[in-house]
């Protein structure tokens, strides 16, 4: 695959960092929304998924 | 605490829902009649507003943006009130969004049938529709993000997100693909050419049916799932991750709509990769909306509203299963073109967007009228005979699709195709027409019955008002972190900043797929035999954008053996750098018009486009009878339209534009002296002739009406490649 993108784009002066930066920033999104998640209270989510019953 | 009293606006809900059922009703009848051609291919013969092509873009912006962009807003309205404890921000802009809404759906309703078109797949509306539609979705978004500003309840549930998502990325895929120079009020050419405006497009049509058919819903799914099974969704963390990952996902896979075309591979596999990982998030979604009901099933038995929610649930879930498979190339393969497609998004339209609008309809208006619905075995009826519908629809159309792949590619032992007319593929699978014609029409008497009892309903209970609410106000707390506040809950009452966060996670996928292909200039390679189209040929294809008849046949050979055998060498990037819009397709009712140029004679298009059958026994295409009026084709504006080519960087030269209307003149006698080669063409044209000067009519040379330009342009189709070979031998 990353054959096929550099084929089609060697005219940009160092595209090979490209598919590189994507994975990276793939890989950064997955790992801090995973903290993210991981780092509510249990009672802060019980809260949180009560809104729509409490109206 | 003190507490603020204020009321819910339900009004402004009614309103959404009234129209999401009138529409739901109009879009899905044309979508029958559009059944109905299938078989009965002239049922509308010679009434050119009727005819499929102008009715298919009607169709599909009817049922998407009408019905299920109503279904949302009502949905909208009613949740987002209640989830933030305010009354929608303005009801001048409530009313607004409202009204601008319908006022643009019937000015599609009213222009698509004329022929006004663009042409690009769920964005055919034209410029100025275009300008509209932003303007009322920005006044639909300064609403919502103004109610989020004044609510009442600290933390934004995780439906709001979704919300917002919807209308961030909507406004962004919608003007990037809208841009266009117009050439007058109702006539415009895309920014983009070829290959680049097919990929601007498909980012766009996968990304309106994610950012608009999907995250609002999903948003609705969140809020209304729980209250029909009064219990809280079944995990708050997974909404959480299914929020953020959808969004970043979704967005990178548009180019899976364009596998084995001329687009570079490299977009291609990322479009391939980025789908597949979107089955995660999509059954991470499908699975938190079901396990909802744990320990509630027994009241799926008996209550019509989770019925619907069910089905829709699994209606969303098998289709974002089968999207990704859709992806992989060697599926690609054989689905892409067939009804396999077709299958595919009304199992989306009709279960997941379809019944989770009746489901929140049917638990919407007891509610809102302060009493009971009218009929639950009515509702249930619904509900049954929507799910066979739903399934006479699909089964028959996965079945043609199969078929159509397989007999497109079978092949003889000499090499040959088995079945070289295409018409045999086609004839082989009317009788799957027939049934999904039939379960088309239950899902409709399922339609009609929910509106009977929606009116009774209303009838009988008490007119809807405004409902009578109470919360304390929020605190002022400090606008920075407080101390052992975390960032996500301090990001979660900071709407603007949640908003920001959501358009950079969108604009990450967009950007790194878009931005290369805009760029690099050597990504198209030009071919130098390829050259801009003349004067009538250029009114020839905006006669064939007109007619819609890129619903039905593609311009794309992709590169399989058995195409390249039918219709001829495979699609280069190059051969489209001078179309305005593209027509690629991504339908093949009929053949592939790529290299039809030269394949036939005048005549025979002559014939063909008047009466299909007489040509081609069987076909299902319908007439164009109009083309041929007395009249004189409309070429006034041939200039500007040049023109605006010209400035988009077409190398039309300023004595070409001056001489257009000259060369116009003179291909089309060329043709029309082609045409007088058939004795009975001759004939019929004296007639006709003797016809109108007995009634005193003005006889307008066959040379100067549309018919013409639609030959010219269609014998054009592909023979620059062809100019090349013969060269080179």
């Amino acid at each position: 695959m990353f054959e096929a993108i550099k084929h089609n784009m060697e005219t940009i002066s160092g595209v090979e960092i490209y598919p590189m930066i994507s994975l990276s920033i793939f890989f950064v999104f997955f790992v801090a929304l995973a903290l993210w998640v991981a780092t509510y209270t249990k009672t802060k989510i019980a809260e949180m998924s009560e809104i729509p019953l409490k109206d | 605490m003190e507490m603020q009293q204020f009321y819910y606006d339900n009004k402004i809900v009614k309103k959404f829902i009234y129209a999401t059922v009138v529409f739901g009703v109009v879009g899905m009848l044309v979508g029958l009649l559009l059944a109905i051609m299938f078989i009965f291919p002239n049922i509308t013969d010679g009434i050119s507003w009727l005819s499929f092509g102008r009715l298919r873009p009607l169709h599909t912006n009817a049922v998407i943006f009408a019905f299920v962009g109503n279904a949302m807003f009502a949905g909208i309205y009613y949740s987002m009130q209640r989830l933030l404890k305010a009354r929608m921000f303005s009801d001048v802009l409530s009313n607004i969004h409202f009204w601008g809404w319908q006022l643009i759906i019937v000015a599609a309703a009213i222009t698509l049938p004329l022929g006004y078109t663009s042409s690009k797949e769920y964005a055919e509306l034209e410029w100025p529709i275009d300008i509209a539609i932003a303007l009322i979705w920005v006044v639909f978004g300064i609403n919502m993000i103004g109610t989020i500003l004044r609510r009442r309840e600290r933390h934004m549930y995780v439906a709001i997100w979704f919300y917002i998502a919807t209308f961030v990325t909507v406004a962004v895929l919608h003007i990037f693909n809208s841009l266009a120079l117009p050439v007058d009020g109702l006539k415009s050419y895309s920014a983009y050419a070829g290959v680049q405006d097919a990929l601007v497009q498909w980012w766009y049509g996968h990304n309106a049916v994610a950012f608009f058919l999907t995250t609002p819903f999903l948003g609705l799914m969140y809020y209304f799932v729980p209250k029909a099974a009064n219990r809280p969704v079944y995990s708050y963390r997974l909404s959480i991750v299914h929020f953020w990952s959808l969004i970043f996902i979704y967005i990178w896979a548009g180019p899976h709509h364009l596998l084995y075309s001329a687009l570079p591979t490299w977009a291609q596999n990322l479009g391939v990769v980025f789908s597949v990982m979107l089955i995660a998030p999509s059954w991470g979604g499908m699975i938190n909306g079901l396990l909802t009901l744990r320990g509630v099933w027994d009241k799926v038995r008996t209550e019509p509203v989770l019925k619907f929610f069910v089905v829709a649930i699994t209606g969303y879930g098998m289709a974002t299963f089968e999207g990704p498979m859709l992806s992989l190339k060697n599926v690609n393969a054989i689905a892409h073109y067939t009804d396999w497609i077709v299958a595919h998004v009304h199992v989306g339209a009709l279960a997941w967007n379809g019944f989770l609008t009746f489901g929140m309809v049917y638990w919407l208006l007891p509610r809102m009228t302060k009493g009971q619905l009218f009929s639950q075995k009515l509702a249930n009826f619904h509900f049954w005979i929507g799910t066979l519908g739903i399934i006479i629809y699909a089964l028959p159309m996965y079945v043609a699709g199969f078929t159509q792949a397989s007999m497109w590619k079978q092949f003889n032992p000499d090499g040959t195709l088995t079945y070289g007319n295409f018409l045999e593929t086609v004839t082989q699978i009317i009788p799957m027409y027939w049934m999904r014609m039939i379960g088309g029409s239950m899902y409709i008497i399922g339609m009609f019955v929910m509106v009977y009892n929606v009116v009774v309903t209303v009838r009988r209970n008490n007119a809807v008002q405004d409902e009578a609410a109470e919360a304390p106000a929020l605190e002022k707390i400090s606008p920075s972190r407080l101390k052992g506040e975390k960032f996500h809950g301090w990001l979660e009452r900071k709407p603007v900043q949640l908003t920001l966060l959501a358009t950079v996670a969108i604009l990450i996928g967009g950007i790194i797929q878009i931005v290369p292909t805009i760029m690099v200039k050597s990504n198209i390679p030009t071919i130098a035999s390829v050259k801009p189209y003349t004067p009538l040929e250029l009114e020839g294809r905006d006669l064939y954008i007109r007619e819609g008849c890129v619903g039905c046949h593609s311009q794309l050979i992709r590169p399989f053996r058995s195409e390249v055998e039918r219709y001829g060498p495979q699609a280069k990037a190059g051969e489209f750098v001078y179309d305005r819009p593209f027509l690629w397709g991504s339908k093949r009712t009929g053949p592939d018009l790529e290299r039809i140029g030269g394949k036939y004679n005048d005549n025979w298009h002559f014939n063909h486009m008047w009466d299909p059958q007489s040509t081609s026994s069987g076909s299902i295409m319908p007439g164009y009878k109009w083309l041929f009026d007395n009249k004189e084709m409309n070429f006034a504006d041939i200039e500007a339209k040049m023109k605006t080519l010209q400035k988009l960087g077409v190398p039309y030269t300023d004595q070409e534009i001056a001489g257009a209307k000259e060369a116009m003149l003179k291909q089309a006698s060329m043709i029309q002296k082609n045409l007088e080669s058939d004795p009975d063409y001759v004939k019929s044209y004296e007639d006709s002739k003797k016809a109108a000067a007995k009634n005193g009519e003005n006889f307008v040379p066959m040379e100067k009406r549309e018919i013409v330009a639609m030959i010219a342009y269609i014998q054009r189709l592909g023979t620059d490649i062809k100019v090349k070979e013969t060269a080179q031998k």
